[in-house]
């Protein structure tokens, strides 16, 4: 806690070149000498052939299967271009909307204002200002209305300017997202996406840090996922859009400026599925959204004290994807949890209850859980940086953790 | 084409001497100052201008007179044809009966939970959704059996859905407060008021994006969106007649102005209780209908759909309306004066439809009654479907969570958890 980390400048330090989200290329194998290799997320991974205590596995799910991760291993050597996590986003959501004429965005500031964030900036020029309509401000009455025009033929998204606004929307998000296709006993389908920017960022004040994932997670009927790198930010917006459920889209305010390669190719993830960030042997961390590079942080200093952790970003926080997790339960045998979100009925306290449940005999200690602390996030620095988990708490935790 | 040209003009002899508002039931009247709630004079309201919003010449006011004048220029000039009456009839002869129906199935335990019925209401209902076409939409509350009967979904899957089997019109997984129909265009049925407001103007935006975006020809349907005094002092009504009436949405907001909302009277929950004033706040048409009688419904809903219809924008028309049951079948209505209730009473729909017809020599006794019978035995058929309906199956439990069932995610063992079997048998724990 007293450590004093700088946390995440806005604009640069994610850079793909020498960090962790690098997409490896064949050709560059035996130059590698970095132990750390991102598994892509569909779960498949190239063989890195460094590791003296690994073997390579393919860890292919029959759960998987989308068209798109066929041709992206074959087509690796291909390679991509580089943009900004909103750029990624704003991407995916162009395409979808060039693919699907009935996709229209829907929030404040989205259209002539281009979203406050930039994901939808030069969208109202080319769709019109009917397909990005800038709604007056009424969160309840315009999710609602995406409800409405879902339920009759379109595929809305809906855009927070601030995750913490969907708030007011709360009854529409409850009431109707979540249940209406089971009251209606399977008349209506309520495609909709509602995407914003939430978390914790640099000292924007207690409302406008909030994580809403642990308020929404117990709406039956809707599906929730966390993007946290460009690649698997452009595959879940494509996949959310897709998808027949309602899906709230979780993206972080800090991690906008994140510069990444993504294909070519068009691609889409499985929105039930984790991404195995770091494979290892001696400690599974679950994590999601900025944390994981907080996890990533610690990770490095773990490994340079002889710690072998595997670190897995959950992305999807409702529902749970109980295989890759249990299967790394089953190699490690020691979870940790890295999150933003409140210590009381966050995600990590409704994770750490379905690990238990599901691997309870695969655990050689308890679970530990590292969250936000439950205050209202401060507006000073060093008050707000201590509400955080930092990268010398996850240090902690797992030498804690591994004795 | 502006509303002027509609000459609305409003009752001058309607006596409310009997209401409840001219004798308060609390020593301290702790409300709106408007004592005369229901018109003892005309009052000229603003109509829309773009340029300001200050009273004009020309009013738009209540219909009742209009209905009045025609009758008096010309015998034959009657409103509405032989067919049409009857068809009105039928309609309101329905809601009343399936409602009293309803009362008694759950007094002698078929039905449970909240039950709202909508006995006094029905010239409402039948006045607006008759002039629907199918591919149009209709929002409801809680208070949704006649809306759903009136917009065409069989009897017997309403009553299905109340008795909670498996037949009804949302699987015996809806109720009597969420009643859905994709075949007959009806969005539900919502328990919060005020939700479905939002989800009617999703509906008409539906409609306009189909014209504009996709250029669908014929895409003009019109949403009608109902519900309640007490819903017009919800922040939804509010934020919706502004983006409706912003957008030109195809939409008419219908009050149901039945001047209760459970216990509490609209007088005093309410600063200002015109409530068709608020439309023209907004932008748009605010009209006051006397909500009794059906036909003045029907020309009041004849403008304003067909006004949604030409692309030209909401309307919101104010019912004055009553219910003659109490708020739910838990209710025990003591709160209102019964002297109100009599008034009202001799007001009934259907009574005055009835009248009209034999007045103007438009259908007989025995028709009439030929029509009563017909119901009835529609509605014995419908109880008796209902009660022969199998429940829902354990294995439906899990089958409309989502509507693609990925979603329950991905089990311990790598498949998805919809595949286990215990999902299609309803065993599975979620």
């Amino acid at each position: 806690m007293a450590t004093l980390f700088q946390g995440l400048p806005s604009s640069t330090a994610f850079s793909s070149s020498n960090k962790f989200n690098h997409v490896p290329a064949p050709t560059s194998f035996s130059e590698r000498k970095s132990s750390i290799v991102t598994v892509r997320s569909d779960a498949r991974w190239s063989p890195v052939l460094n590791y003296a205590t690994h073997k390579p596995q393919r860890l292919i799910t029959n759960a998987v299967a989308t068209k798109a991760d066929s041709s992206l291993a074959s087509t690796s050597s291909k390679p991509g271009h580089e943009l900004l996590l909103f750029e990624a986003l704003r991407e995916g959501l162009e395409e979808e909307m060039e693919r699907d004429p009935c996709v229209c965005v829907m929030g404040e500031d989205v259209g002539h204002y281009g979203g406050s964030y930039k994901v939808t900036k030069g969208l109202a020029t080319k769709f019109g200002d009917l397909r990005v309509l800038d709604t007056p401000i009424a969160e309840n009455s315009f999710t609602g209305m995406g409800i409405g025009a879902a339920m009759t033929g379109l595929r809305p998204i809906i855009e927070g300017m601030n995750m913490g606004f969907l708030l007011l929307a709360f009854n529409q998000i409850s009431n109707n997202c979540g249940m209406l296709h089971y009251t209606s006993g399977g008349q209506f389908k309520i495609p909709v996406v509602i995407r914003g920017p939430g978390g914790v960022g640099r000292q924007l004040g207690a409302e406008h840090s909030q994580r809403l994932e642990s308020y929404f997670q117990s709406i039956p009927g809707i599906q929730m996922v966390a993007c946290s790198t460009p690649y698997n930010a452009k595959g879940l917006m494509k996949a959310a859009i897709r998808s027949e459920n309602p899906v709230i889209l979780f993206e972080h305010v800090l991690l906008y400026n994140l510069k990444d390669r993504i294909p070519d190719e068009e691609y889409v993830l499985s929105l039930e599925e984790a991404e195995m960030v770091r494979p290892g042997e001696h400690v599974t961390i679950l994590t999601y959204s900025r944390m994981r590079y907080h996890v990533m942080q610690a990770a490095k200093t773990l490994v340079n004290k002889g710690y072998d952790p595997e670190v897995i970003d959950i992305r999807s926080l409702k529902p749970f994807d109980l295989h890759t997790i249990g299967k790394s339960v089953k190699k490690t045998h020691r979870v940790l949890i890295v999150e933003e979100c409140m210590r009381t009925g966050g995600i990590g306290a409704s994770l750490t209850a379905a690990i238990t449940e599901n691997f309870n005999d695969d655990l050689d200690a308890p679970i530990v859980c590292l969250s936000s602390q439950d205050v209202p996030t401060p507006y000073a620095g060093t008050l707000e940086e201590w509400t955080v988990v930092q990268p010398a708490q996850i240090v902690t935790a797992v030498e804690q953790l591994c004795q | 084409m502006s509303l002027s040209a509609t000459k609305f003009v409003h009752p001058i002899t309607t006596p409310p001497s009997t209401r409840s508002s001219d004798k308060p039931l609390f020593s301290t009247f702790f409300g709106s100052n408007h004592t005369k709630l229901r018109f003892n004079k005309p009052i000229v309201a603003a109509q829309r201008r773009s340029s300001s919003a200050a009273s004009t010449s020309s009013p738009v006011v209540a219909v009742s007179d209009v209905v009045k004048e025609k009758k008096l220029k010309s015998a034959s000039n009657l409103l509405i044809t032989k067919e049409e009456g009857l068809v009105l009839y039928e309609d309101m002869i329905l809601g009343r009966f399936f409602e009293d129906m309803c009362a008694q199935m759950y007094y002698r335990g078929k039905m449970f939970g909240f039950v709202h019925l909508y006995n006094g209401q029905e010239a409402v209902s039948t006045g607006f959704i008759k002039f629907l076409k199918k591919e149009d939409y209709v929002v409801s509350t809680y208070r949704d059996h006649v809306h759903a009967l009136s917009k065409g979904v069989p009897a017997r899957e309403v009553m299905s859905e109340l008795f909670g089997k498996a037949t009804g019109c949302c699987r015996g997984q809806g109720g009597s407060m969420h009643m859905f129909s994709k075949q007959f265009n009806l969005l539900g049925g919502f328990a919060f008021i005020g939700e479905g407001i939002p989800v009617a103007t999703g509906a008409a935006f539906s409609s306009k994006y189909r014209r504009e975006v996709l250029k669908e020809p014929g895409a003009d349907e019109v949403t009608l969106a109902f519900f309640g005094d007490g819903t017009c002092n919800n922040g939804q009504f509010y934020e919706c007649l502004n983006m409706a009436a912003l957008w030109k949405l195809p939409i008419v907001f219908v009050v149901e102005n039945n001047l209760w909302a459970i216990g509490m009277s609209h007088l005093r929950a309410t600063s200002d209780p015109q409530i068709w004033k608020k439309g023209p706040a907004f932008g748009m048409p605010g009209i006051h209908v006397d909500g009794m009688d059906v036909l003045k419904v029907r020309e009041v809903a004849k403008e304003a759909i067909e006004r949604a219809r030409r692309g030209e924008g909401p309307t919101l028309v104010e019912c004055e309306t009553y219910r003659f049951r109490g708020h739910s079948l838990a209710d025990p209505d003591e709160l209102r004066d019964p002297a109100e209730k009599a008034h009202y009473a001799g007001r009934d729909p259907i009574t005055a439809l009835k009248k009209y017809l034999f007045d103007n020599k438009l259908a007989s006794e025995q028709e009439l009654k030929a029509i009563d019978k017909k119901i009835e035995e529609l509605l014995d058929d419908a109880v008796e479907f209902a009660d022969e309906s199998p429940l829902p199956p354990r294995s439906q439990l899990l089958e409309n969570v989502f509507a693609d069932p990925k979603g329950f995610g991905i089990g311990p063992d790598g498949k998805y958890r919809c595949e286990d079997p215990k999902f299609t048998q309803g065993t599975a724990h979620v």
